[in-house]
């Protein structure tokens, strides 16, 4: 039976199991609201900007293993979604957009709403495609979820001119699909892997440094029964917080720029590195000829050998899915392994270390923001969903929420977007339905997406908005503090709404929390009595806290500028 | 450190901007650049002369790799192989210099395809280090015009860049 390009799209999304298509309608992609309208397998969650549509997709990922799913129009649709792109691809979320665009005949020409999407969105996904032909409309979605969960995952666009959606053309959707050009790496090689063990075994204060490859390759598991069979300790990248149950006696706590002393430490001070799904990047290993001044041995697992030797020499790569690789290392160890006894020693090094309590703070008169997410954290029994925006909130939230589980920790790791909190907790919670979402953020970043509260009305999303409220851009404030004399240019921000009153206005619960003595009623309120609705908690915040600990940019990893310094 | 990339590409439309994209984003060099259909139509082969160390070249071929669109990636220079890159040069012949033209084609092999009364195009193959020789010999007043292809490469012997 021949079908409409727009009935293909839809039938291919069916074929998907996809469950959720967040999106905003637009003239190129009539025809594809029109199939989307005919059936009801695939929801539409309508937002009320392009960039949240992106971000709740790649939040719907992040929090499940399933693939988030944005439809928009073309030109504007299209680069409205461009932020939303590049931010999971710098984390490396799996996601399919699809774009209209004009009709095949009109691009180039300037038509209205045209924008050049492939060339556009080429730098920030894993792969993009213009379909030319209707009859590759259904292999080129099929390719697109394809490469977008596979390998190093990323987004994918798929641009469909106009035309194409109103062409008919029978249906039939690949089961499988092969591609010379991409055949991703699964497992590692044995070789190298029993080299790795040899390593481990020699080991006398090593170190396992685990990033955002153990999330996305849910192996989390598998990783805690590595750490506990070698007895090493194990730090977290901001996007690997969850990989290993913060609550465990092994777990250093995260590393890098607001690192704890102890991870930064014994990340610096470790003769042998287990780097696991992270990337030495720049916020984690600080000064990299600070870093290089250590001799020590580094076993890198990835999937992506681009990540490896990229800014640290790596002595045992392996390439490979992070679960694939831990299991054959698991095997090997069942045959027989050792801790070195040395090890006990770099224990109570690191206990040392660990005694200084690099997290302690005071709270004091004003609510200061720490004990806030330290307060979430009791409320919600460390078992919620915490998405969070980018500035000094984001880093409270990663030091004081103790993550137990992974994909409970939704944040832009990689590209620190602002804004992305809001879209997060909706995407969450479609992923995740009754689950407890709290959206820990700023009353900077809260402001780049805030329209989203219309969207949660309407699809009845009752994220927990925890707006750490210090009138001030508080990251940005931090650096001019220490670094620029405290010259604050434009990091105030003044004529701040009512908080309350807009999420009335957007038909939500408002509260405003002055008083440290009320931050934990407050919050039980929210997760009790106002369960089912969005609450915005306007906590009115220390304007002078700062994040501690502090690698200031340029220094090394042992360099860190402690609370109790100041 | 000079090196030759050649690179085995779905001939698709984009796939160029991609690989050049990559180039200009990861801030990799690009000396020269030629690509064309190979006897499968299906497939581009592209050969870029670039220069970096051997970690910045290690970082080139992984990067290239990770191209949903290229199937193949070799360092050519690592091996044994052949280089050549083809000029068009179009001088002034006139009066001595004409005679004189014709003398310096002919030392380096180069082939006259086109003929005017004060002009002469030259056609000259060869490595680059060649093509650049030819352009010192000659009185630069004299020059008019030049074009390259750019680098292209391949393996010696058993050598063999295929699907």
């Amino acid at each position: 039976m021949m079908i409409s390009g727009a009935e293909i799209v839809i039938r291919c999304l069916q074929e998907e199991k996809v469950e959720y298509v967040f999106g905003y309608p637009g003239g190129s992609v009539l025809h594809i609201y029109d199939a989307l309208f005919k059936q009801d397998q695939v929801k539409h969650i309508l937002v009320r900007h392009e960039q949240a549509a992106v971000h709740a997709a790649d939040a719907f990922s992040r929090s499940s293993q399933r693939v988030g799913v944005a439809l928009v129009t073309s030109g504007p649709g299209v680069t409205n979604t461009v932020t939303g792109i590049a931010t999971a691809y710098m984390d490396s979320i799996p996601m399919v957009v699809i774009c209209g665009q004009v009709p095949t005949q009109y691009i180039g020409q300037d038509a209205f709403q045209e924008c050049d999407t492939v060339g556009i969105t080429r730098p920030c996904v894993k792969h993009n495609f213009l379909v030319k032909d209707v009859k590759d409309l259904a292999l080129t979605i099929k390719k697109a979820f394809h490469i977008a969960a596979t390998g190093r995952p990323g987004p994918v666009v798929v641009d469909v001119p106009k035309d194409i959606t109103a062409q008919m053309c029978e249906f039939d959707y690949p089961k499988t699909v092969q591609m010379r050009s991409y055949n991703p790496v699964v497992k590692g090689h044995l070789g190298q892997i029993k080299k790795a063990v040899q390593i481990l075994q020699e080991a006398k204060r090593p170190i396992i440094y685990t990033g955002g490859g153990v999330i996305l390759s849910d192996a989390a598991e598998k990783l805690t029964q590595l750490a506990r069979k070698l007895n090493f300790p194990v730090t977290n990248t901001l996007m690997g917080l969850g990989g290993y149950p913060a609550t465990d006696r092994q777990f250093v706590g995260m590393l890098g720029m607001h690192g704890t002393f102890e991870a930064n430490n014994a990340m610096h001070y470790a003769d042998v590195i287990l780097a696991i799904g992270a990337r030495f990047d720049d916020r984690v290993i600080g000064n990299p000829d600070h870093f290089g001044s250590e001799k020590r041995r580094v076993i890198h697992i990835d999937i992506d050998p681009s990540s490896i030797s990229k800014r640290v020499k790596v002595d045992v790569p392996i390439v490979g899915n992070v679960t694939d690789v831990l299991d054959e290392i698991l095997k090997l160890l069942d045959g027989g392994f050792k801790t070195d006894p040395e090890v006990a020693d770099w224990w109570k090094q690191i206990d040392e270390w660990r005694g200084r309590d690099s997290l302690r703070y005071k709270q004091g008169e004003h609510i200061m923001p720490q004990y806030v997410v330290e307060k979430l954290y009791e409320v919600t029994g460390g078992d919620a969903f915490i998405t969070s925006d980018v500035g000094q909130h984001q880093m409270f939230a990663a030091q004081y929420y103790k993550f137990d589980k992974p994909r409970r920790w939704i944040n832009s790791g990689g590209l620190g977007t602002m804004g992305v909190g809001l879209p997060y907790g909706m995407g969450v919670l479609l992923a995740n339905p009754g689950a407890q979402v709290a959206c820990v953020t700023g009353e900077g970043s809260i402001q780049m997406c805030i329209q989203e509260m219309s969207t949660c009305k309407q699809y009845e999303l009752p994220v927990k908005i925890i707006n750490l409220n210090n009138g001030m851009l508080g990251m940005v404030r931090q650096w001019q503090e220490m670094f620029y004399s405290k010259r604050y240019s434009q990091s105030y921000v003044t004529s701040l709404p009512d908080f309350v009153k807009l999420a009335e206005a957007y038909g939500h619960v408002g509260m405003r929390i002055e008083k440290p003595e009320d931050v934990e009623p407050a919050l039980r309120k929210a997760f009790t009595e106002h369960k089912n609705d969005l609450v915005f908690m306007d906590f009115i915040i220390d304007p002078g806290a700062n994040v501690f600990p502090m690698v200031a940019a340029g220094k090394g990893l042992t360099e860190m500028i402690l609370a109790e310094d100041l | 450190m000079r090196h030759i990339i050649s690179i085995l590409i779905e001939n698709e439309s984009g796939a160029l901007s991609r690989v050049a994209g990559l180039f200009s984003a990861r801030g990799y060099n690009i000396d020269t650049l030629t690509v064309a259909p190979t006897e499968d139509p299906s497939l581009s082969r592209m050969t870029i002369l670039t220069r970096g160390s051997d970690e910045v070249l290690e970082q080139i071929t992984k990067q290239l790799n990770k191209l949903v669109d290229v199937v193949k990636v070799v360092d050519l220079s690592e091996a044994a192989h052949v280089e050549r890159e083809l000029m068009l040069i179009k001088v002034r012949a006139t009066g001595k210099d004409r005679e004189e033209m014709k003398r310096m084609a002919d030392i380096f092999r180069g082939r006259i395809i086109d003929v005017t009364e004060s002009t002469y195009v030259i056609e000259l193959t060869g490595a680059s280090s060649k093509l650049d020789s030819f352009i010192a010999a000659l009185d630069a007043g004299l020059i008019l015009e030049t074009v390259r292809t750019g680098v292209c490469g391949i393996g010696r012997g058993d050598r063999i860049l295929k699907v």
